[in-house]
Protein backbone atom coordinates (compact mmCIF):
# COMPACT_ATOMS: atom_id res chain seq x y z
CA UNK A 1 0.00 0.00 0.00
CA UNK A 2 3.31 2.13 0.95
CA UNK A 3 4.02 2.02 -2.88
CA UNK A 4 0.81 3.02 -3.74
CA UNK A 5 0.51 6.44 -1.69
CA UNK A 6 3.91 7.34 -2.95
CA UNK A 7 2.49 7.09 -6.39
CA UNK A 8 -0.49 9.28 -5.74
CA UNK A 9 1.93 12.25 -4.24
CA UNK A 10 3.95 12.32 -6.93
CA UNK A 11 0.77 12.77 -8.82
CA UNK A 12 0.36 15.89 -8.05
CA UNK A 13 2.57 18.97 -10.30
CA UNK A 14 4.02 20.17 -7.49
CA UNK A 15 5.75 17.33 -5.71
CA UNK A 16 6.77 15.68 -9.29
CA UNK A 17 7.98 19.20 -10.17
CA UNK A 18 10.53 18.80 -7.45
CA UNK A 19 11.31 15.22 -8.41
CA UNK A 20 11.37 15.80 -12.05
CA UNK A 21 13.98 18.35 -10.99
CA UNK A 22 16.06 16.04 -9.12
CA UNK A 23 16.13 13.76 -11.23
CA UNK A 24 16.67 15.16 -14.89
CA UNK A 25 20.64 15.43 -14.52
CA UNK A 26 20.21 11.54 -13.77
CA UNK A 27 18.86 11.19 -16.90
CA UNK A 28 20.46 13.20 -18.43
CA UNK A 29 24.61 12.43 -18.03
CA UNK A 30 23.47 8.74 -18.47
CA UNK A 31 22.28 9.56 -21.59
CA UNK A 32 25.32 11.60 -22.46
CA UNK A 33 27.66 9.02 -21.13
CA UNK A 34 25.93 6.10 -23.07
CA UNK A 35 25.48 8.18 -26.01
CA UNK A 36 29.40 8.40 -26.04
CA UNK A 37 30.28 4.96 -25.39
CA UNK A 38 28.00 4.28 -28.15
CA UNK A 39 29.27 6.54 -30.67
CA UNK A 40 32.83 5.00 -29.43
CA UNK A 41 31.64 1.42 -30.22
CA UNK A 42 29.71 2.85 -33.86
CA UNK A 43 32.93 3.96 -35.27
CA UNK A 44 35.80 2.59 -33.90
CA UNK A 45 35.07 -0.81 -31.65
CA UNK A 46 32.36 -2.44 -34.68
CA UNK A 47 33.55 -4.17 -37.43
CA UNK A 48 32.68 -2.98 -40.88
CA UNK A 49 29.53 -4.83 -42.45
CA UNK A 50 30.92 -7.08 -45.73
CA UNK A 51 27.47 -6.25 -47.11
CA UNK A 52 27.09 -2.83 -46.93
CA UNK A 53 30.49 -1.73 -46.11
CA UNK A 54 30.51 1.67 -43.48
CA UNK A 55 27.51 3.10 -44.30
CA UNK A 56 25.65 0.89 -42.19
CA UNK A 57 27.27 2.40 -39.30
CA UNK A 58 23.60 4.98 -39.52
CA UNK A 59 21.70 2.01 -38.18
CA UNK A 60 23.23 3.11 -34.44
CA UNK A 61 21.14 6.07 -34.48
CA UNK A 62 18.80 4.94 -37.05
CA UNK A 63 17.42 2.02 -35.10
CA UNK A 64 16.95 3.70 -31.80
CA UNK A 65 15.11 6.63 -33.58
CA UNK A 66 12.82 4.65 -35.11
CA UNK A 67 12.05 2.37 -31.64
CA UNK A 68 12.06 5.43 -29.79
CA UNK A 69 9.32 7.57 -32.26
CA UNK A 70 7.04 3.79 -31.37
CA UNK A 71 7.68 3.55 -28.03
CA UNK A 72 7.13 7.15 -26.85
CA UNK A 73 3.78 7.04 -29.16
CA UNK A 74 2.38 4.07 -26.80
CA UNK A 75 4.17 5.91 -23.78
CA UNK A 76 2.15 9.18 -25.17
CA UNK A 77 -1.47 6.65 -25.55
CA UNK A 78 -0.62 5.27 -21.93
CA UNK A 79 -0.69 8.52 -20.46
CA UNK A 80 -3.63 10.05 -22.42
CA UNK A 81 -5.68 6.71 -21.19
CA UNK A 82 -4.52 7.42 -17.77
CA UNK A 83 -5.65 10.91 -17.94
CA UNK A 84 -9.21 10.52 -19.46
CA UNK A 85 -9.65 7.87 -16.89
CA UNK A 86 -8.34 9.31 -13.89
CA UNK A 87 -8.44 12.80 -14.75
CA UNK A 88 -5.00 13.68 -13.54
CA UNK A 89 -3.93 16.64 -14.80
CA UNK A 90 -0.10 16.06 -14.61
CA UNK A 91 -0.66 12.90 -17.04
CA UNK A 92 -1.64 15.37 -19.54
CA UNK A 93 1.12 17.35 -19.34
CA UNK A 94 3.45 14.15 -19.65
CA UNK A 95 1.89 13.42 -23.04
CA UNK A 96 2.12 17.18 -23.59
CA UNK A 97 5.83 17.05 -23.00
CA UNK A 98 6.18 13.43 -24.63
CA UNK A 99 4.94 14.48 -28.19
CA UNK A 100 7.81 16.80 -29.19
CA UNK A 101 10.28 14.53 -28.50
CA UNK A 102 8.59 11.60 -30.26
CA UNK A 103 7.87 13.67 -33.27
CA UNK A 104 12.19 14.68 -33.25
CA UNK A 105 12.45 10.88 -32.90
CA UNK A 106 10.64 10.22 -35.85
CA UNK A 107 11.80 12.78 -38.02
CA UNK A 108 15.29 11.29 -37.27
CA UNK A 109 14.79 7.44 -38.42
CA UNK A 110 13.20 8.64 -41.74
CA UNK A 111 16.58 11.53 -42.43
CA UNK A 112 18.89 8.56 -41.42
CA UNK A 113 16.56 6.22 -43.02
CA UNK A 114 17.23 8.00 -46.27
CA UNK A 115 20.45 8.35 -45.75
CA UNK A 116 21.49 4.96 -45.44
CA UNK A 117 18.55 4.12 -48.45
CA UNK A 118 20.91 6.50 -50.58
CA UNK A 119 24.07 4.01 -50.64
CA UNK A 120 21.93 1.03 -50.21
CA UNK A 121 19.26 0.65 -52.24
CA UNK A 122 20.25 3.29 -54.75
CA UNK A 123 17.22 6.05 -53.78
CA UNK A 124 16.62 8.17 -51.42
CA UNK A 125 13.29 7.22 -50.63
CA UNK A 126 10.79 3.91 -51.37
CA UNK A 127 7.76 2.94 -50.67
CA UNK A 128 8.64 0.52 -48.35
CA UNK A 129 5.94 -0.80 -45.93
CA UNK A 130 8.84 0.68 -43.19
CA UNK A 131 9.14 3.70 -44.45
CA UNK A 132 5.36 4.63 -45.36
CA UNK A 133 4.23 3.79 -41.48
CA UNK A 134 6.78 5.77 -40.28
CA UNK A 135 6.13 8.57 -42.46
CA UNK A 136 2.47 7.99 -40.91
CA UNK A 137 3.30 8.12 -37.28
CA UNK A 138 5.31 11.15 -38.10
CA UNK A 139 1.93 12.73 -39.29
CA UNK A 140 0.37 11.80 -36.48
CA UNK A 141 2.35 13.20 -34.39
CA UNK A 142 2.67 16.68 -36.09
CA UNK A 143 -1.68 16.28 -35.98
CA UNK A 144 -1.69 15.88 -32.23
CA UNK A 145 0.72 19.05 -31.56
CA UNK A 146 -1.25 20.99 -34.04
CA UNK A 147 -4.38 20.29 -32.40
CA UNK A 148 -2.99 21.26 -28.99
CA UNK A 149 -1.57 24.47 -30.63
CA UNK A 150 -5.05 25.51 -31.75
CA UNK A 151 -6.62 25.01 -28.60
CA UNK A 152 -6.14 27.90 -26.22
CA UNK A 153 -7.89 26.52 -23.28
CA UNK A 154 -5.57 24.18 -21.30
CA UNK A 155 -8.32 21.40 -20.32
CA UNK A 156 -10.38 21.18 -23.62
CA UNK A 157 -6.83 21.01 -25.42
CA UNK A 158 -5.65 18.06 -23.04
CA UNK A 159 -8.89 15.78 -23.31
CA UNK A 160 -8.97 16.57 -27.09
CA UNK A 161 -5.51 15.76 -27.69
CA UNK A 162 -6.23 12.47 -25.48
CA UNK A 163 -8.79 11.30 -27.51
CA UNK A 164 -7.07 11.86 -30.76
CA UNK A 165 -3.66 10.29 -29.51
CA UNK A 166 -6.22 7.18 -28.25
CA UNK A 167 -7.95 6.94 -31.54
CA UNK A 168 -4.21 6.76 -33.12
CA UNK A 169 -3.51 4.21 -31.09
CA UNK A 170 -5.90 2.28 -32.26
CA UNK A 171 -5.23 2.60 -35.88
CA UNK A 172 -1.47 2.55 -35.88
CA UNK A 173 -1.24 -1.28 -36.50
CA UNK A 174 -4.38 -0.99 -38.74
CA UNK A 175 -2.29 1.48 -40.85
CA UNK A 176 1.01 -0.74 -40.35
CA UNK A 177 -0.92 -3.55 -41.95
CA UNK A 178 -2.43 -1.88 -44.59
CA UNK A 179 0.19 -0.24 -46.05
CA UNK A 180 2.68 -3.51 -45.39
CA UNK A 181 0.06 -5.31 -47.57
CA UNK A 182 -0.24 -2.21 -49.92
CA UNK A 183 3.43 -2.52 -50.51
CA UNK A 184 3.28 -6.37 -51.29
CA UNK A 185 0.59 -6.05 -53.83
CA UNK A 186 2.45 -2.96 -55.72
CA UNK A 187 5.96 -3.77 -56.00
CA UNK A 188 6.74 -7.56 -54.71
CA UNK A 189 8.98 -8.42 -52.07
CA UNK A 190 11.60 -6.16 -54.35
CA UNK A 191 13.51 -4.72 -50.81
CA UNK A 192 13.54 -6.85 -47.74
CA UNK A 193 15.31 -4.81 -44.74
CA UNK A 194 15.62 -8.46 -42.47
CA UNK A 195 17.80 -9.45 -45.27
CA UNK A 196 20.52 -8.80 -43.53
CA UNK A 197 22.83 -11.54 -41.97
CA UNK A 198 23.04 -11.85 -38.27
CA UNK A 199 24.52 -9.09 -36.38
CA UNK A 200 27.89 -9.05 -34.83
CA UNK A 201 27.72 -9.10 -31.30
CA UNK A 202 29.42 -5.47 -30.81
CA UNK A 203 26.80 -4.41 -33.48
CA UNK A 204 23.76 -5.45 -30.73
CA UNK A 205 25.52 -3.83 -28.16
CA UNK A 206 26.29 -0.48 -29.47
CA UNK A 207 22.99 -0.67 -30.79
CA UNK A 208 21.17 -1.32 -27.65
CA UNK A 209 23.25 0.84 -25.63
CA UNK A 210 22.44 3.77 -28.24
CA UNK A 211 18.73 3.34 -27.60
CA UNK A 212 19.03 3.29 -23.52
CA UNK A 213 20.60 6.50 -24.87
CA UNK A 214 17.99 7.90 -26.84
CA UNK A 215 15.49 6.18 -23.86
CA UNK A 216 17.04 8.78 -21.31
CA UNK A 217 17.72 11.47 -23.17
CA UNK A 218 13.88 11.39 -23.69
CA UNK A 219 13.11 11.06 -20.58
CA UNK A 220 14.91 14.00 -19.53
CA UNK A 221 13.68 16.09 -22.52
CA UNK A 222 9.79 15.16 -21.32
CA UNK A 223 11.23 16.16 -17.68
CA UNK A 224 12.15 19.20 -19.05
CA UNK A 225 9.43 20.14 -21.29
CA UNK A 226 6.84 19.07 -18.10
CA UNK A 227 8.64 21.50 -15.82
CA UNK A 228 8.15 24.10 -17.64
CA UNK A 229 4.26 23.29 -18.59
CA UNK A 230 3.93 22.76 -14.85
CA UNK A 231 5.41 26.13 -14.07
CA UNK A 232 3.32 27.52 -16.88
CA UNK A 233 0.03 26.29 -15.70
CA UNK A 234 0.65 26.47 -12.09
CA UNK A 235 1.57 30.66 -11.93
CA UNK A 236 -1.10 31.40 -10.24
CA UNK A 237 -0.33 29.16 -6.77
CA UNK A 238 1.52 30.08 -4.59
CA UNK A 239 4.70 27.48 -5.10
CA UNK A 240 5.02 28.31 -8.52
CA UNK A 241 4.92 31.87 -7.99
CA UNK A 242 7.94 31.62 -5.78
CA UNK A 243 9.88 29.53 -8.18
CA UNK A 244 9.10 32.18 -10.65
CA UNK A 245 10.40 35.15 -8.76
CA UNK A 246 13.38 33.36 -7.68
CA UNK A 247 15.10 33.45 -10.81
CA UNK B 1 -33.23 5.57 -28.71
CA UNK B 2 -34.18 4.82 -32.15
CA UNK B 3 -36.65 7.41 -32.78
CA UNK B 4 -34.10 9.77 -31.79
CA UNK B 5 -31.08 8.53 -34.47
CA UNK B 6 -34.23 8.83 -37.21
CA UNK B 7 -34.72 12.50 -35.56
CA UNK B 8 -31.33 13.79 -35.84
CA UNK B 9 -30.68 12.05 -39.87
CA UNK B 10 -34.02 13.52 -40.96
CA UNK B 11 -33.62 16.78 -39.38
CA UNK B 12 -29.84 16.96 -41.37
CA UNK B 13 -31.31 15.47 -44.73
CA UNK B 14 -34.25 18.40 -44.22
CA UNK B 15 -31.35 21.19 -44.10
CA UNK B 16 -29.49 19.75 -46.64
CA UNK B 17 -32.39 19.73 -48.88
CA UNK B 18 -33.33 23.61 -48.12
CA UNK B 19 -29.33 23.96 -48.58
CA UNK B 20 -28.47 22.39 -52.05
CA UNK B 21 -25.92 25.17 -52.70
CA UNK B 22 -23.86 23.27 -49.69
CA UNK B 23 -23.67 19.93 -50.64
CA UNK B 24 -23.44 20.31 -54.36
CA UNK B 25 -20.61 22.79 -53.56
CA UNK B 26 -18.90 19.64 -52.19
CA UNK B 27 -19.93 16.94 -55.17
CA UNK B 28 -18.63 19.56 -57.75
CA UNK B 29 -15.26 19.95 -56.30
CA UNK B 30 -14.99 15.94 -56.30
CA UNK B 31 -15.60 16.09 -59.81
CA UNK B 32 -13.18 19.05 -60.65
CA UNK B 33 -10.21 17.47 -58.70
CA UNK B 34 -10.49 14.26 -60.25
CA UNK B 35 -10.76 16.03 -63.99
CA UNK B 36 -7.25 18.11 -63.05
CA UNK B 37 -5.96 14.94 -63.19
CA UNK B 38 -5.97 14.00 -67.01
CA UNK B 39 -4.64 17.49 -67.37
CA UNK B 40 -1.62 17.29 -65.52
CA UNK B 41 -0.72 13.81 -66.20
CA UNK B 42 -1.41 13.71 -69.68
CA UNK B 43 -4.74 12.06 -71.85
CA UNK B 44 -3.24 8.40 -72.27
CA UNK B 45 -6.09 5.88 -71.26
CA UNK B 46 -3.59 2.92 -70.57
CA UNK B 47 -2.10 5.07 -67.66
CA UNK B 48 -5.50 6.69 -66.60
CA UNK B 49 -7.26 3.46 -66.32
CA UNK B 50 -4.03 2.17 -64.03
CA UNK B 51 -3.95 5.88 -61.46
CA UNK B 52 -8.05 6.11 -61.86
CA UNK B 53 -8.55 4.09 -58.53
CA UNK B 54 -6.06 5.86 -56.63
CA UNK B 55 -7.34 9.24 -57.65
CA UNK B 56 -10.98 9.08 -57.24
CA UNK B 57 -10.84 7.78 -53.88
CA UNK B 58 -8.07 10.30 -53.05
CA UNK B 59 -10.70 13.31 -54.57
CA UNK B 60 -13.37 11.29 -52.26
CA UNK B 61 -11.08 11.78 -48.87
CA UNK B 62 -10.76 15.43 -49.83
CA UNK B 63 -14.56 16.09 -50.65
CA UNK B 64 -15.15 14.51 -47.50
CA UNK B 65 -12.95 16.56 -45.81
CA UNK B 66 -13.81 19.40 -46.96
CA UNK B 67 -17.84 19.07 -46.44
CA UNK B 68 -17.16 17.84 -42.69
CA UNK B 69 -15.98 20.74 -41.44
CA UNK B 70 -19.00 21.67 -41.20
CA UNK B 71 -20.58 19.01 -39.91
CA UNK B 72 -21.48 20.06 -36.39
CA UNK B 73 -20.15 23.83 -36.58
CA UNK B 74 -23.88 25.37 -38.10
CA UNK B 75 -25.34 23.83 -35.00
CA UNK B 76 -23.09 24.57 -32.71
CA UNK B 77 -23.11 28.63 -33.53
CA UNK B 78 -26.68 28.24 -33.64
CA UNK B 79 -26.77 26.57 -30.09
CA UNK B 80 -28.50 23.67 -31.20
CA UNK B 81 -26.03 21.12 -30.30
CA UNK B 82 -25.76 22.09 -26.88
CA UNK B 83 -29.53 21.85 -26.41
CA UNK B 84 -28.80 18.53 -28.07
CA UNK B 85 -26.24 17.17 -26.01
CA UNK B 86 -28.44 18.48 -22.97
CA UNK B 87 -31.26 16.44 -23.95
CA UNK B 88 -31.67 13.63 -21.82
CA UNK B 89 -30.77 11.18 -25.30
CA UNK B 90 -27.23 9.74 -25.65
CA UNK B 91 -24.68 11.67 -27.51
CA UNK B 92 -23.69 8.50 -29.01
CA UNK B 93 -26.58 8.12 -31.13
CA UNK B 94 -26.17 12.58 -31.91
CA UNK B 95 -23.14 11.65 -33.29
CA UNK B 96 -23.82 8.60 -35.18
CA UNK B 97 -26.51 10.28 -36.41
CA UNK B 98 -24.45 12.66 -37.33
CA UNK B 99 -22.41 10.70 -39.15
CA UNK B 100 -24.80 8.94 -40.91
CA UNK B 101 -26.30 11.46 -42.25
CA UNK B 102 -23.50 12.60 -44.03
CA UNK B 103 -22.57 9.85 -45.51
CA UNK B 104 -26.48 9.74 -46.99
CA UNK B 105 -26.00 13.45 -48.05
CA UNK B 106 -22.01 13.56 -49.06
CA UNK B 107 -21.23 9.56 -48.93
CA UNK B 108 -24.11 8.75 -51.61
CA UNK B 109 -23.70 11.37 -54.08
CA UNK B 110 -20.27 10.97 -54.71
CA UNK B 111 -21.17 6.67 -55.51
CA UNK B 112 -23.21 8.13 -58.38
CA UNK B 113 -21.20 10.55 -59.81
CA UNK B 114 -17.97 8.00 -59.36
CA UNK B 115 -18.62 5.60 -62.31
CA UNK B 116 -19.34 8.87 -65.00
CA UNK B 117 -15.85 9.64 -63.65
CA UNK B 118 -14.81 6.15 -64.44
CA UNK B 119 -15.40 5.94 -67.81
CA UNK B 120 -13.33 8.98 -68.16
CA UNK B 121 -10.72 7.68 -66.68
CA UNK B 122 -10.99 4.52 -69.05
CA UNK B 123 -11.73 2.48 -66.66
CA UNK B 124 -13.36 -1.26 -67.86
CA UNK B 125 -17.10 -2.07 -66.87
CA UNK B 126 -16.16 -4.13 -63.95
CA UNK B 127 -13.24 -2.01 -62.59
CA UNK B 128 -15.97 0.37 -62.46
CA UNK B 129 -18.66 -1.46 -60.61
CA UNK B 130 -15.67 -2.47 -57.95
CA UNK B 131 -14.96 1.38 -58.06
CA UNK B 132 -19.02 2.04 -56.81
CA UNK B 133 -18.50 -0.88 -54.16
CA UNK B 134 -15.42 -0.12 -52.81
CA UNK B 135 -17.10 3.51 -52.24
CA UNK B 136 -20.58 2.06 -50.67
CA UNK B 137 -18.34 0.52 -48.45
CA UNK B 138 -15.57 2.89 -47.88
CA UNK B 139 -17.28 6.18 -47.73
CA UNK B 140 -18.95 5.51 -44.28
CA UNK B 141 -15.42 5.29 -43.17
CA UNK B 142 -14.96 8.76 -43.95
CA UNK B 143 -18.02 10.16 -42.63
CA UNK B 144 -17.34 8.51 -39.26
CA UNK B 145 -13.85 9.25 -37.95
CA UNK B 146 -14.30 12.47 -39.57
CA UNK B 147 -17.05 12.94 -37.87
CA UNK B 148 -14.51 13.11 -34.68
CA UNK B 149 -11.91 15.15 -36.40
CA UNK B 150 -15.26 17.44 -36.57
CA UNK B 151 -15.90 17.17 -32.97
CA UNK B 152 -12.53 17.71 -32.03
CA UNK B 153 -11.99 20.95 -34.29
CA UNK B 154 -15.38 22.41 -33.30
CA UNK B 155 -15.48 26.37 -33.09
CA UNK B 156 -11.43 26.65 -33.67
CA UNK B 157 -9.81 28.95 -35.56
CA UNK B 158 -8.70 27.19 -38.85
CA UNK B 159 -10.90 24.41 -38.26
CA UNK B 160 -10.88 22.86 -41.79
CA UNK B 161 -6.73 22.61 -42.48
CA UNK B 162 -6.46 21.43 -38.79
CA UNK B 163 -9.37 18.46 -39.21
CA UNK B 164 -7.50 17.64 -42.51
CA UNK B 165 -4.30 17.34 -40.97
CA UNK B 166 -5.52 15.16 -37.71
CA UNK B 167 -7.67 13.10 -39.97
CA UNK B 168 -5.94 11.98 -43.28
CA UNK B 169 -3.69 9.72 -41.68
CA UNK B 170 -6.36 8.05 -40.20
CA UNK B 171 -7.97 7.82 -43.53
CA UNK B 172 -5.36 5.72 -45.22
CA UNK B 173 -6.20 1.92 -44.62
CA UNK B 174 -9.57 3.09 -46.14
CA UNK B 175 -7.51 4.62 -49.03
CA UNK B 176 -5.52 1.65 -49.72
CA UNK B 177 -8.16 -0.77 -49.57
CA UNK B 178 -10.61 1.15 -51.65
CA UNK B 179 -7.92 1.79 -54.35
CA UNK B 180 -6.31 -1.63 -54.10
CA UNK B 181 -10.08 -3.32 -54.84
CA UNK B 182 -9.65 -1.49 -57.69
CA UNK B 183 -6.28 -2.09 -58.73
CA UNK B 184 -6.91 -5.31 -57.75
CA UNK B 185 -10.04 -6.13 -60.47
CA UNK B 186 -7.90 -4.21 -62.83
CA UNK B 187 -5.10 -6.38 -62.24
CA UNK B 188 -7.41 -9.78 -62.59
CA UNK B 189 -6.61 -11.37 -59.32
CA UNK B 190 -10.20 -10.23 -58.27
CA UNK B 191 -11.20 -7.52 -55.35
CA UNK B 192 -12.77 -9.59 -52.78
CA UNK B 193 -9.48 -9.51 -50.32
CA UNK B 194 -9.84 -5.74 -50.10
CA UNK B 195 -13.11 -5.22 -50.02
CA UNK B 196 -13.28 -7.58 -46.67
CA UNK B 197 -11.04 -5.19 -45.55
CA UNK B 198 -12.35 -2.31 -45.95
CA UNK B 199 -15.80 -3.58 -44.80
CA UNK B 200 -14.07 -4.75 -41.46
CA UNK B 201 -12.75 -1.53 -41.38
CA UNK B 202 -15.88 -0.08 -41.64
CA UNK B 203 -17.18 -2.13 -39.05
CA UNK B 204 -14.78 -1.09 -36.47
CA UNK B 205 -15.12 2.49 -37.21
CA UNK B 206 -18.48 2.04 -36.78
CA UNK B 207 -18.40 0.44 -33.20
CA UNK B 208 -15.66 2.91 -32.41
CA UNK B 209 -16.05 6.53 -33.20
CA UNK B 210 -19.84 7.14 -32.76
CA UNK B 211 -18.02 7.04 -28.60
CA UNK B 212 -14.97 9.05 -29.54
CA UNK B 213 -17.25 11.87 -31.26
CA UNK B 214 -19.95 11.85 -28.46
CA UNK B 215 -16.57 12.50 -25.66
CA UNK B 216 -15.40 14.69 -28.28
CA UNK B 217 -17.95 16.63 -28.54
CA UNK B 218 -18.42 16.70 -24.56
CA UNK B 219 -14.92 18.20 -24.45
CA UNK B 220 -15.52 20.69 -26.70
CA UNK B 221 -18.67 22.28 -25.47
CA UNK B 222 -18.10 22.14 -22.21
Amino acid sequence: MSSSIAWFKFAAPMTFYGLAGRLIPWFAWSAGLLAAIGVYIAFFVAPTDFQQGEAYRVIFIHVPAAWMSMFLYLVMAFWSAVGLAWNTRLSFMMSRALAPTGALFAFLSLWTGALWGKPMWGAWWVWDARLTSSLILFFLYVGIMALWSAIDDPRRGDKAGALLTLIGAINVPIIYFSVKWWNTLHQGASISLMKAPTMAATMVTGMLIMTFAAWFYAIAAAMIRVRGIILERERHTEWAAEILEGK
Amino acid sequence: MLRFLIAVIRRDLKLAARRKGDWLTSQFFFVMVVSMFPLGIGPDPAMLSKVAGGVLWVAALLAALLSLSRLFADDHRDGSLEQMLLSPNPPVLLALGKALAHWLIYGIPLLLIAPVLGVQFALPGDAIGVLMLSLLVGTPVLSLLGSVGAALTLGLRGGGVLLTLLILPLYVPALIFGAGAVDATLAGVGAEANLSLLAAFMVMTLLVSPWVAAAALRVSIE
